[in-house]
């Protein structure tokens, strides 16, 4: 199977894309892939969850890889290293210790490279962008990824899906990593799947380890099933958003609204 | 000066997404060196970098301003190998590219403009700064002194990052800078009109020693 979708059947003249889809294109592109981000705290595995991706995938489709590196071109190496792909697939950026800036508030280095790659290895089917690990806070913006994952592992505790926030809750799969260790750091992955299923109100929540093939697997399926919803125009971008799902006191009693979906609200009077 | 300070203070301020906040402006490699430990070391560095390349910088913008304001397309090219020819270090002009390449991304789309269309796909810095403040309604001045302002602050904004420092002293030393660079700013504008070879060449060969030195690192915190 090889996908190869052109530009012009992917932002079809649907409210919902057109509405959400802030990521840009250069006039020279008319080939546009698949943009998927993978953000995290650090340590988490991500860039070993796109190793396995880029290993499984690459037969079927054609992916490139951004890394976005806090002090190094370190993952970038890691990846080639890996030959997971041809190297001159996968190029850094440096975020000159901004790695949250750098995919969030100001995301021009990333564009650049994505498009700088898309042109490079035209067509692509998938961009991977890794964020440098940060905190729970940083997400990718909706104008630099279509989607994008969020990566945890039971060594960071067993409690921190159970934390939430943007990342946690909002991202369009929540990946809990390592559950291989889960028994030597007292995390029970159960509980831990439930605590973030709660917190994602219902979004995917998937637990792996790359010693268990068959876990590894369920993420490839959802990478393409993704995929398919992109192409076909039935993917709608998400932002998780900076902010977690807040109540506002008004005169009518108030309401609760969540900042999902780039919808974007105009707060008067109480800020 | 009155006409176009909102302008002005849209284009010169270290939010607008240009990525301007990876780059250190050669502070990393400077302070890694022992050369900058301190506020005064700071204060210095900073009056040096805009004296020198700072200044350069904001002739060129200021004579892109003017080029572009009227009409003269290939005179953009002669700057860009005249800057060229002023920056000795093939890092700092690849970072000088980088970064114009980077303002040219944001200003084009957040203020298109057929002027953007004048410039090649990897710009310098200070050429895309004078065509961008032309696409604003700015004159010459207003291009140098933001890229003056850009020169300082990039590296005053990485000192918390690099150094043991009171960000209060940081901005103190910025805030001693304010007439120095807009007395530059004016000698900036006078070359506007002057022939590409003539416009000014001050160097700082320190800054082209370290920046290809920190291209060498394995580990660094900012891209240069």
């Amino acid at each position: 199977m090889r996908w190869s979708a052109k530009l012009s059947t992917l932002v079809p003249d649907k409210p919902a894309m057109e509405e959400n889809s802030m990521a840009k294109t250069t006039p020279t592109n008319e080939h546009r892939a698949l943009r998927i981000g993978v953000a995290g705290p650090v340590g988490t595995g991500k860039s070993s969850v796109i190793a396995t991706l880029c290993r499984s995938l690459s037969d079927e489709f054609v992916i490139g890889v951004i890394t976005n590196d806090i002090y190094t071109d370190e993952d970038a190496r890691f990846l080639r290293s890996e030959g997971v792909l041809p190297a001159e697939r996968i190029r850094a950026v440096e975020t000159g210790a901004c790695p949250h800036t750098a995919i969030r508030d100001d995301v021009t280095m990333n564009l650049i490279a994505i498009e700088d790659l898309e042109r490079d290895f035209a067509p692509l089917d998938i961009v991977l962008v890794e964020s440098g690990g940060d905190n729970l806070t940083a997400t990718f913006s909706p104008a630099l990824v279509d989607a994008q994952l969020f990566v945890l592992d039971v060594a960071g505790g067993g409690d921190v899906a159970r934390k939430g926030g943007p990342g946690i809750g909002g991202a369009d799969l929540l990946v809990i990593n390592k559950v291989d260790l889960a028994e030597h750091v007292d995390v029970d992955v159960g509980q831990m799947v439930a605590d973030a299923e709660k917190a994602r109100e219902g979004r995917p929540v998937l637990a792996i380890s790359r010693k268990r093939p068959e876990t590894t697997s369920q993420l490839c399926d959802w990478v393409r099933q993704l995929y398919r919803a992109y192409v076909d125009g039935s993917h709608a971008p998400v932002d998780p958003g900076p902010m977690a799902p807040h109540f506002h006191a008004t005169d009518d009693g108030g309401h609760v609204h969540s900042h999902e979906g780039g919808h974007t609200h105009h707060h008067h009077g109480h800020e | 000066m009155a006409q176009g300070q909102a302008a002005l203070l849209l284009l010169a301020d270290g939010r607008l997404p240009a990525g301007g906040y990876a780059h250190s402006g050669g502070l990393e490699p400077t302070v890694q060196a022992g050369r900058v430990s301190d506020a005064a070391g700071l204060e210095r560095f900073l009056v040096g970098r805009a004296e020198t390349t700072g200044f350069v910088a904001a002739a060129f913008a200021a004579a892109a301003c003017e080029r572009v304001a009227r009409d003269d397309t290939a005179a953009l090219s002669a700057l860009e190998s005249e800057l060229d020819a002023r920056t000795p270090s093939p890092e700092l002009r690849s970072v000088s590219r980088i970064l114009g390449r980077q303002l040219l991304r944001v200003m084009s789309t957040i203020h298109p403009h057929p002027h953007f269309a004048r410039l090649g796909t990897v710009p310098h810095q200070p050429v895309v700064m004078g065509v961008a403040a032309a696409a604003l309604g700015l004159g010459p001045r207003d291009a140098a002194l933001a890229i003056l302002h850009e020169s300082v602050a990039g590296p005053a904004a990485a000192a918390a990052k690099l150094m043991r420092i009171d960000p209060f002293d940081v901005h103190a030393a910025l805030a001693r800078a304010t007439e120095r660079l807009d007395r530059l700013a004016d000698a900036a504008a006078n070359h506007a009109d002057a022939l590409a070879s003539e416009l000014p060449s001050r160097g700082a060969p320190l800054s082209d020693i370290a920046a290809e030195h920190h291209r060498s690192w394995n580990v660094r915190l900012f891209a240069s």
